[in-house]
C-alpha cells in the first residue's frame, strides 16, 4: 500500500465511527421515548464490547489474505475456513495490518448495533452484550475471513475459476449481512413486543418517539459510510486511491436512489411519503452501496440504491404482518435484505476483466453462506445464550420501559413518561 | 419444525459447498448451486413458520 494509501485510509477511518453514531441515533428515535436512553447506552456499550473481543480474538479469526489459516484439502484445492493468528492484536505492528485491524473493530461495533435496532424495548442489556461478545468474537470474525481474511470464499476465483472469487468491498456481507441475519434470529428468539400483536396476529403500529432524531441520523450514517466503503475498499479490495472519489459518488447515489424509492413507494400506497420508512430506504441504500462501490459505474450505483429502497417497504410489510416478526429499527428489512442485494448487485453490474462470468456465481455462494451457515449459526449461539443468561426482560421492565427499569432514569426527565398504552 | 428448518438450511449450504468441490462441469455445478438455494428457502420458509405464534396462544 503506497503512503498516498495510507494516509487516505487513516482519514476514511477517522469518520467511519460516524456510521455507528447514525445507526446509533436512527434506533433511537424509532423506538418509543421511555427506552430512549437505554437504546443509546446499549449503543455505546456495545461498540465497546464489539472492540474488545475483536482485540481479544476477533481478529485472530479473521486473519489477513496470505495469513495463517486453519486450511483443509477438498477435492485436491485448499479450503480455508478461519484466521489462526495470534491473540490480542500481537504482531499487529506496521500501518497496514493496524489499518485493517482499526476497521474491523470499527465494523464489528457496526454488526453488533444492528441487532440492537430489531431488540429495542424488550432486549435486557446485559443480554444485548453478551450477544454482541459472541458476534465480535466468533460470527463477524469468521464471515470475514471468508470475505475479506483470504476465506475460501475469496479463494472462489482462484480454486474453481468464479470470476475474482467473492467480492465486497465495504461490507454488504461480512458487516450487515451478518448483523441483520442475527437480529432475524434474536427477533426470533426474544419474540414480540407486549401488545404488537393481537389475539389475531393483527399487528399493532407503534410509532417511533421522534422522527427529526432518526432522519438526522441518516445524516450522520452517511458521512460514515463515505469513510467505511472507502478504507474497506483501500484494505480489502486493494484498489487505488484514485478510485475513491468514485466510491463517494456511487455511495451517495445508491442512498439518494434508494430514499427516493422508499418515499415514491410510500407515498403511493399510503397517500403521503412515510419518514420512517423513507429513512430506512436512505439505510439500505448504503448498506447496499457497500458492496460494489468500488467496481461499478454511478448510473449502476443509482441502480442499485432504487431497487434497495423499493425492497424496505415490502420487506417491513412482510415482516411485520405476515411473518409476525417485529422489528421496530427495520433491521432486518434494511441490513439482511439489503446486505443480501449489494452482495448480489456485484455479480449484476461489477465491471470486470474477461473472464470474470463466474462473478455472479461467486456472489450467489457467499449469499447461500450467509443464509445457509450464518443464520443457523447466530440462532444457535444466541438460543444457547438464552437458555444461559435469559434475553428478554422481564414485563413489569417492558411496560414501565427499560430507562426505568434498567437504568434508573429517563431520557427525558422534564416530559410525562407514558405507561404500555399497548397492553 | 423449527429443528427441520435450521437442518434444511446447513443442508442447502452443504449442498452448494459439494456443488463446488465434487462437480467439475460447470452445467451440472449450477444446477446443483440453484438446488441448494431451493433447499436453503425451503429451509427459510420452515423456519419462519415455526416461529409463529400458534392460535391457542393468543389469547
Amino acid at each position: 500500500m503506497t503512503e498516498t494509501g495510507i494516509a487516505l485510509a487513516i482519514a476514511c477511518l477517522l469518520i467511519a465511527p460516524l456510521a455507528g453514531a447514525g445507526l446509533a441515533v436512527i434506533n433511537t428515535g424509532l423506538g418509543r421515548g421511555r427506552n430512549a436512553a437505554h437504546s443509546m447506552m446499549a449503543a455505546l456499550c456495545v461498540v465497546s464490547v464489539a472492540a474488545g473481543m475483536y482485540f481479544i480474538c476477533g481478529r485472530a479469526f479473521q486473519g489477513f489474505s496470505g495469513g495463517h489459516g486453519f486450511v483443509i484439502l477438498a477435492g485436491g484445492k485448499p479450503w480455508d475456513w478461519m484466521g489462526a493468528e495470534p491473540w490480542f492484536f500481537r504482531g499487529v505492528t506496521t500501518a497496514e495490518p493496524l489499518l485493517a485491524a482499526w476497521f474491523g473493530m470499527i465494523a464489528a461495533g457496526l454488526a453488533g448495533l444492528i441487532p440492537v435496532g430489531a431488540g429495542a424495548e424488550r432486549w435486557r442489556l446485559g443480554a444485548i452484550l453478551a450477544s454482541t461478545a459472541l458476534l465480535a468474537a466468533v460470527t463477524f470474525p469468521l464471515f470475514a475471513h471468508w470475505a475479506w481474511g483470504g476465506g475460501f470464499l475469496t479463494q472462489l476465483g482462484v480454486n474453481y475459476g468464479l470470476g475474482r472469487g467473492y467480492l465486497d468491498a465495504g461490507g454488504s456481507g461480512p458487516i450487515h449481512a451478518v448483523g441483520g441475519i442475527t437480529a432475524l434470529a434474536v427477533t426470533w428468539i426474544i419474540g414480540a413486543r407486549r401488545g404488537k400483536y393481537s389475539s389475531e396476529g393483527m399487528p399493532m403500529a407503534i410509532p417511533g418517539h421522534n422522527a427529526v432524531l432518526v432522519l438526522s441520523g441518516c445524516m450522520l450514517a452517511f458521512a460514515g459510510w463515505l469513510g467505511l466503503n472507502a478504507a474497506g475498499a483501500l484494505l480489502f479490495a486493494h484498489v487505488e486511491p484514485g478510485r475513491v472519489p468514485l466510491i463517494a459518488v456511487n455511495t451517495l447515489l445508491a442512498a439518494s436512489g434508494a430514499a427516493l424509492a422508499s418515499a415514491l413507494i410510500t407515498k403511493i400506497r399510503f397517500t403521503k411519503p412515510d419518514a420512517s420508512l423513507t429513512a430506512n430506504g436512505w439505510v439500505a441504500g448504503l448498506v447496499a452501496s457497500s458492496a460494489g462501490c468500488a467496481f461499478i459505474a454511478p448510473a449502476e450505483a443509482l441502480i442499485v440504491g432504487l431497487v434497495a429502497g423499493a425492497l424496505v417497504p415490502f420487506a417491513v410489510e412482510l415482516l411485520d404482518l405476515r411473518l409476525e416478526v417485529d422489528d421496530p429499527g427495520g433491521a432486518i428489512s434494511v441490513h439482511a435484505v439489503g446486505g443480501i442485494w449489494g452482495m448480489l448487485a456485484v455479480g449484476i453490474f461489477g465491471r470486470f476483466e474477461a473472464g470474470d462470468a463466474g462473478q455472479m456465481l461467486a456472489q450467489t455462494v457467499a449469499v447461500a453462506t450467509i443464509v445457509g451457515f450464518v443464520l443457523p449459526l447466530a440462532y444457535g449461539l444466541n438460543r444457547a445464550l438464552d437458555r444461559v443468561i435469559g434475553q428478554r426482560v422481564r414485563v413489569d421492565g417492558e411496560v414501565q420501559g427499560m430507562d426505568l427499569y434498567e437504568l434508573g432514569a429517563g431520557a427525558y426527565p422534564e416530559f410525562t413518561t407514558h405507561t404500555d398504552d399497548y397492553r | 419444525m423449527k429443528a427441520a428448518g435450521f437442518l434444511l438450511l446447513l443442508s442447502g449450504w452443504a449442498l452448494v459447498v459439494a456443488a463446488l468441490t465434487l462437480l467439475p462441469a460447470a452445467g451440472t455445478r449450477v444446477i446443483f448451486l440453484l438446488a441448494g438455494l431451493g433447499v436453503e428457502l425451503l429451509g427459510l420458509v420452515l423456519a419462519f413458520r415455526s416461529h409463529l405464534t400458534p392460535k391457542e396462544d393468543r389469547a
